[in-house]
C-alpha cells in the first residue's frame, strides 16, 4: 500500500466542560456523578413553559479560553437552536451558537520535532451538554439528564493537522492551555474533555481535500491518535482499491481497535439553526474584555521562552515543566530562591517527576514547598553535600517534609572537605589496593575509579568525588 | 414560490410527522401560500438594516453561578412518559 504517497488532513472539534458550579441555564449543580436525574429541574429537562437564564460565568470562561488561544472576540454574540431529535436532548434542540460564536480566528502553536507549527482555531462557541443514555431492563432506553445542560465550549480547529501524532501533541497543548486559563478541569475520564476527529486523505500535492469522515466523542488522547491512524489507513486502502470514501460518522471501537460506520447521518445534518428567542444577545464591552485579559496568567509558550532565556533551560526541559501550571509555579518559586535554577530544573525532571510517577500522583501533589527544593539545591551547589547524598536527602524530604538543612545535620551527611583527613584515608586506600594502583601507574587511567569508589565507601558518600579524584591523582603522581 | 411534494415529505420527516397522502397534498398548497406570503419581505430594501438577533432591545441577561436545589426526582419523573430505575424510559434508540 502506498501509504506514504498520501497526505492526511485532520481537523478537530474539541468539547470541553467548563468548571462552573451550576449548569448553563439553571441553578442545578454540575457535580460529576450523583444518582440518575437528581441534578435536574424543569429547565434542564426541557419542560414546556420554562425559560433559560444564561450563567454569566459561562461567557467569562469561554472568552478566557478564546483569549488564551489567541482568538478574536465577537463583542456582539448570540445563541441559536440546533434542532435534532435524540432522547439525550429533551427539548429536541440544543442551545448552541451558529453565526456569531463568542470567539473566532485563533491560533495555537505546537512544538514538532522540526520546529513550531501553528494550528488555526476556527471558532469557540458555548453550548449545553446532553444527557446520558443507559440500557434498560427490557426494550427501552433509559435517560439520565444529570449532564444535560452542563456548559461546554466547542473548540473547532482548521484542517491543519497532518498526522495522528500532531493530533496528540495538539490535544496535549490545548489541555495545558485550558488548565492554565482555569476554565476546565479537563478530566478525560469524566468526559470533561473529548473530541470529534474529522479526517480525510489526498494524494500528496493534490489541491482539493478528499471526502472526510467524522469520528465522534473520543475521550482520550490515546484513542484519538489510534482512531486517526486506523481511519487514515482505511481510507487509503479504499482509494487504492479503486473505491470512494463515503461521508459518514464513524465510531472508534477500542476493543476491536477499529473505526465502525454508524448510521449515515446525512439528513441529520439539517439542523435548521435559528436564533434562540428565549435568550438575549451577549454584548462584551472593551472594559470587560480588558478585565478578563488582565486576569489571565502567563501562558505556557510565554513561560517557556522566558525559562529558555532567563534560566538557560533546554527546550525539552522547559516543555516538560510548563506542561503543568502547578509544576511551572513550583519550579519558578524554587528557581528564584535557589543559587542554580538549572539544577532546580534537573531535580524536578529527574527526581520529582519520577517520584510523582511512582506514587501515581498528579503534578500538584508534591509533599513539600518549592523553598525546600531550593534549599536542597543550595546545599549541593554550596558543596555541603554531594549529588548522591542529595538524593538521599531528597528521599527523606519527600517522606517527612523536613527541612533539608535539618536532615543533613541530623543524619550527619555533611560532605568531608577536610583535606588532611581525606589525605590520610587516601594513603591507606593506595596502600591497601596494590593491583589498581599498579594498573593506573601502568597507564590504565580508568583503574583510578576503583580507588575513588573505595574512598566514597569509607566516607559513606560524604566526600566530594572531584576532590577525592584530584587528591588520588596527586598522591599517585608523587609515588611514581 | 413553488413547493414540491418531496420538500413537504422531507420537512415532515425532520419534524417526525406522519402525513397521509391527502395531508401531504394539502400541506404542499399551504406551505406554498405561507412561503409566498413571507417572500414579500424579499422585496424590501435592507442594505442599511442590521440583522435582528432579538426583537427586544435587552442584552446580557445573566444569572449568578450559585447552586440551587434541584427538583425532587419523584416529582421530576411524574411527567415522564415511562420511568425505570430513576430514569426517563423511552423507546429504544438505534445506534
Ligand atoms: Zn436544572
Amino acid at each position: 500500500m502506498a501509504y506514504q504517497d498520501y497526505e492526511i488532513v485532520i481537523g478537530l472539534e474539541v468539547h470541553s466542560e467548563l468548571k462552573t458550579h451550576t449548569k448553563i441555564f439553571c441553578g442545578c449543580t454540575t457535580a460529576f456523578g450523583g444518582d440518575p436525574n437528581t441534578h435536574c429541574c424543569p429547565i434542564c429537562t426541557g419542560m414546556p413553559g420554562t425559560l433559560p437564564v444564561l450563567n454569566g460565568k459561562v461567557v467569562e470562561y469561554a472568552i478566557r479560553a478564546g483569549l488564551a488561544t489567541n482568538c478574536k472576540i465577537n463583542q456582539f454574540s448570540k445563541q441559536d437552536r440546533k434542532n435534532y431529535f435524540y432522547p439525550d436532548l429533551p427539548k429536541a434542540y440544543q442551545v448552541s451558537q451558529y453565526d456569531l460564536p463568542l470567539c473566532y480566528e485563533g491560533a495555537v502553536d505546537i512544538e514538532l520535532g522540526d520546529g513550531v507549527k501553528t494550528i488555526g482555531i476556527t471558532r469557540i462557541h458555548i453550548e449545553e451538554d446532553a444527557g446520558k443514555l443507559l440500557h434498560g431492563s427490557g426494550e427501552g432506553t433509559l435517560v439520565d439528564y444529570n449532564r444535560c445542560g452542563v456548559p461546554l465550549i466547542e473548540i473547532v480547529t482548521e484542517p491543519d493537522l497532518r498526522s495522528p501524532e500532531e493530533v496528540r501533541i495538539f490535544m496535549e497543548k490545548l489541555r495545558t492551555i485550558l488548565l492554565y486559563s482555569d476554565v476546565s478541569d479537563c478530566r478525560m475520564n469524566e468526559g470533561s474533555l473529548r473530541c470529534d476527529v474529522n479526517l480525510s486523505v489526498r494524494k500528496k500535492g493534490a489541491k482539493e481535500f478528499g471526502t472526510r469522515t467524522e469520528m465522534k466523542n473520543i475521550n482520550s488522547f490515546n484513542f484519538a491518535t489510534k482512531a486517526a491512524e486506523y481511519e487514515a489507513k482505511r481510507q487509503i486502502k479504499v482509494l487504492e482499491e479503486g473505491g470512494t470514501i463515503i461521508q459518514e460518522t464513524r465510531r472508534w471501537d477500542e476493543e476491536r481497535g477499529m473505526t465502525v460506520s454508524m448510521r449515515s447521518k446525512e439528513e441529520a445534518h439539517d439542523y435548521r439553526y435559528f436564533p434562540e428567542p428565549d435568550l438575549m444577545p451577549i454584548v462584551t464591552t472593551d472594559g470587560t474584555l480588558e478585565t478578563i485579559r488582565k486576569s489571565l496568567p502567563e501562558m505556557p509558550d510565554a513561560r517557556k521562552s522566558r525559562y529558555l532565556e532567563k534560566y538557560q533551560l533546554t527546550a525539552y526541559d522547559a516543555d516538560l515543566i510548563v506542561a503543568s501550571r502547578n509544576m511551572a509555579d513550583f519550579f519558578e518559586t524554587a528557581a528564584v530562591a535557589s543559587k542554580n535554577p538549572k539544577l532546580v530544573a534537573n531535580w524536578i525532571i529527574s527526581e520529582v517527576f519520577s517520584r510523582l510517577n511512582e506514587d501515581q500522583k498528579e503534578e500538584g501533589a508534591i509533599p513539600f514547598g518549592p523553598d525546600m527544593l531550593a534549599k536542597l539545591v543550595n546545599l549541593i551547589e554550596g558543596g555541603t553535600i554531594s549529588n548522591s547524598i542529595g538524593k538521599k536527602v531528597f528521599a527523606i524530604l519527600w517522606d517527612t517534609g523536613k527541612d533539608p538543612e535539618t536532615i543533613v545535620r541530623e543524619e550527619g551527611l555533611t560532605q568531608i572537605s577536610d583535606d588532611s583527613a581525606l589525605r590520610a584515608m587516601a594513603l591507606e586506600v593506595i596502600a591497601g589496593n596494590p593491583k589498581p594502583v599498579a594498573d593506573y601507574q601502568g597507564g590504565k587511567e580508568a583503574a583510578i575509579q576503583s580507588l575513588v569508589g573505595q574512598m566514597m565507601k569509607r566516607t559513606k558518600g560524604k566526600a566530594n568525588p572531584k576532590m577525592v579524584l584530584d587528591l588520588l591523582k596527586e598522591l599517585l603522581a608523587g609515588q611514581r | 414560490m413553488k413547493i414540491t411534494r418531496e420538500e413537504v415529505e422531507r420537512v415532515a420527516h425532520l419534524a417526525r410527522l406522519n402525513l397521509t397522502e391527502k395531508e401531504k397534498e394539502q400541506m404542499t398548497r399551504d406551505m406554498e401560500a405561507i412561503i409566498g406570503f413571507a417572500d414579500q419581505i424579499n422585496s424590501c430594501d435592507i442594505h442599511d438594516v442590521k440583522p435582528t438577533a432579538h426583537i427586544i432591545p435587552i442584552n446580557n441577561v445573566f444569572r449568578e453561578d450559585v447552586v440551587v436545589a434541584s427538583m425532587d426526582r419523584e416529582q421530576l419523573l411524574e411527567n415522564a412518559p415511562n420511568q425505570e430505575q430513576g430514569c426517563f424510559s423511552v423507546p429504544q434508540v438505534v445506534e
